[in-house]
């Protein structure tokens, strides 16, 4: 961006460009602020910013009364066991998608993300009741397969992407030096495949974690994530602010952490590559 | 340059994620296409013959269907049009030389992130609670009345839930694209003294073209299958039962599984149309 601003100029657009960006963040910052005061000060009318009586005491309530760990564990489990096992099945196929492509590449490729167009309240009672015959309803281990079935698609496009911009001359240098299909893999793509790699795994483990359709419908006490335990307080206890609030903080916290270093991968992941 | 060799170890090597995706597809959809033309309630009596394409009809004919067709109608274009429309407007925002860009990109991408019940329970509770929600207060304090939102204005209230969810996305795309517009475009332009209403009309308007496409077909295939903002909100009462939450109510709730699964094939149907058109244009990139 070449173009010479006036500072005047510069001046209204940050304070503009701030102001709304503010205006979006306020519930989460509203939330944030609202998990550390007592329940009287939340409902206080008018609402209380900033002087208020900070409190950790909302934290230990509701760690204490639903046990936050434990959801906290499920989520932890379902969404890195489901972006393990589906980079695990993805990268041989992203790879040979990659370096090897052949006439039916394109087709295979469209026909994955055909795939994760699928409606999932489409195939609801099918995986209900094959949950239920094969025991796995409320287990973390089914939630772990069907998460990472529904983004498998994804995560084979952002790693095919990723891949074919490994350049293939590399590959006949290392070829005509000799290197086995072993050692080509191991020694010369690999360290260039971490990066593509890493990225994939990071927004697929937030896409996992946020997943609110099959955990809400396939778990019930065992296995339910952080997306199950906040829709536990939907009624009554929603009415006390305060423990809403941090329950909210606690279940978004690790993933708006995660999430600021995957916006960049965000686009290329969440357009198949179209997007760049 | 790929030898016979190499191709049969390709193959091989995409077989594990072709086969599970394959079992994902056909499996559950040869059931649902099953269930689709039978009589069966899992709770009273279970399978009770074939009925052709009974449920199909009696899908389409209940008095719920159209409401529901409608709510979802209005819920995807509310939402496509908003954050559309406002995404374009943040987008060129964002993208003008200020301090603090990176600061200002990571508050504006941060609802994208918030997990769907946290979203809509905060907002239904914090924001839309007709006595203690913030908005409520602020009505107060112009002397209006406040509104109980998730009763009386309840369309409203799940459209701007969803938009604020999805603003991010439209965003943080639409950004992408006008990154990569050429600048020295829009300079000449400048020079030439369009006013910025023509530049934004002839130049950035028909670059974004192919990133709207993408964002709208997109941002539909995710909305159609809108659940969990429903579900902690509104509990489809109110006129919020979307397509998707009437076959879910039809299938888990009242335990219809074979007019659900006829519910459910619709959706599949619809989903399909929209999906179609996305793969030629994601097909289309690939080639390039």
């Amino acid at each position: 961006m070449a173009r010479t601003v006036t500072t005047r100029r510069k001046t209204l657009n940050t304070a503009f460009a701030w102001a709304v960006g503010l205006l979006i963040f306020f519930p989460i910052l509203w939330t944030i602020l609202t998990s550390f005061k007592t329940e009287a000060q939340a409902i206080a009318s008018p609402p209380i910013f900033l002087n208020f009586d900070w409190t950790l005491e909302n934290y230990a309530i509701v760690q204490e009364r639903s046990d936050y760990m434990r959801f906290l564990w499920n989520s932890v489990i379902i969404a890195g066991g489901s972006t393990i096992l589906g980079v695990i099945v993805a990268v041989p196929a992203a790879w040979a998608m990659a370096f090897v492509p052949s006439k039916r590449t394109k087709d295979i490729l469209l026909w994955m993300l055909s795939t994760k167009m699928l409606p999932a309240v489409g195939v609801l009672y099918p995986i209900y009741l094959l949950f239920i015959q094969l025991g796995l309803l409320d287990s973390r281990g089914g939630l772990v397969v069907v998460l990472m079935l529904i983004n498998l698609p994804i995560i084979v496009w952002m790693l095919y992407t990723y891949f074919r911009e490994i350049p293939g001359e590399i590959l006949e240098a290392a070829r005509m030096d000799g290197a086995t299909l072993k050692e080509e893999i191991l020694y010369v793509l690999t360290p260039m495949a971490i990066p593509g790699i890493a990225s994939t795994v990071l927004l697929n483990f937030i896409l996992a974690w946020n997943e609110a359709f099959w955990t809400l419908n396939l778990t019930a006490v065992d296995a339910a994530p952080l997306t199950a335990f906040i829709a536990s307080y939907s009624s009554p206890e929603g009415l006390f602010f305060a423990k809403l609030s941090a329950a909210s903080t606690m279940a978004i916290a690790p993933i708006l952490i995660l999430g600021w270093f995957s916006q960049k991968q965000l686009v290329r992941g969440l357009t198949f590559g179209a997007v760049k | 340059m790929a030898t016979q060799h190499s191709r049969s170890v390709a193959r091989f090597m995409m077989a594990p994620a072709v086969i599970l995706l394959l079992g994902w597809m056909l499996v559950p959809l040869t059931m649902t296409l099953y269930f689709s033309f039978k009589k069966y309630l899992p709770l009273r009596g279970g399978d009770l013959g074939w009925v052709g394409f009974d449920n199909y009809v009696r899908f389409v004919s209940s008095s719920t269907f159209w409401p529901a067709v409608q709510a979802t109608l209005v819920i995807v274009g509310g939402v496509l049009a908003i954050t559309v429309v406002l995404g374009i407007l943040l987008a060129m925002l964002l993208d003008q030389p200020m301090w603090g860009q990176g600061v200002v990109r990571i508050l504006v991408i941060a609802p994208f992130f918030v997990m769907p019940t946290v979203s809509a329970l905060v907002w239904k509770n914090m924001f839309m609670d007709p006595v203690n929600g913030l908005l409520a207060h602020l009505w107060r304090f112009f002397g209006a009345e406040p509104i109980s939102w998730l009763s009386e204005a309840s369309m409203t209230s799940i459209v701007m839930i969803v938009s604020w969810q999805w603003l991010p996305f439209a965003t943080l795309i639409l950004l992408t694209a006008i990154q990569s517009l050429d600048s020295e475009q829009l300079e000449a332009a400048e020079m030439d003294g369009a006013p910025p209403l023509k530049r934004f009309y002839h130049i950035i308007l028909p670059h974004l073209g192919r990133a709207i496409t993408i964002v709208i077909l997109i941002q539909t295939i995710f909305l159609l299958s809108i659940f969990a903002e429903i579900f902690v909100t509104t509990g489809g009462a109110f006129g919020t039962r979307t397509l998707t939450y009437l076959i879910f109510q039809r299938v888990l709730e009242s335990q219809n599984v074979g007019l659900g699964s006829a519910g459910g094939v619709y959706a599949i149907i619809l989903a399909n149309i929209v999906a179609i058109f996305l793969m030629r244009i994601v097909g289309k990139n690939l080639d390039a």
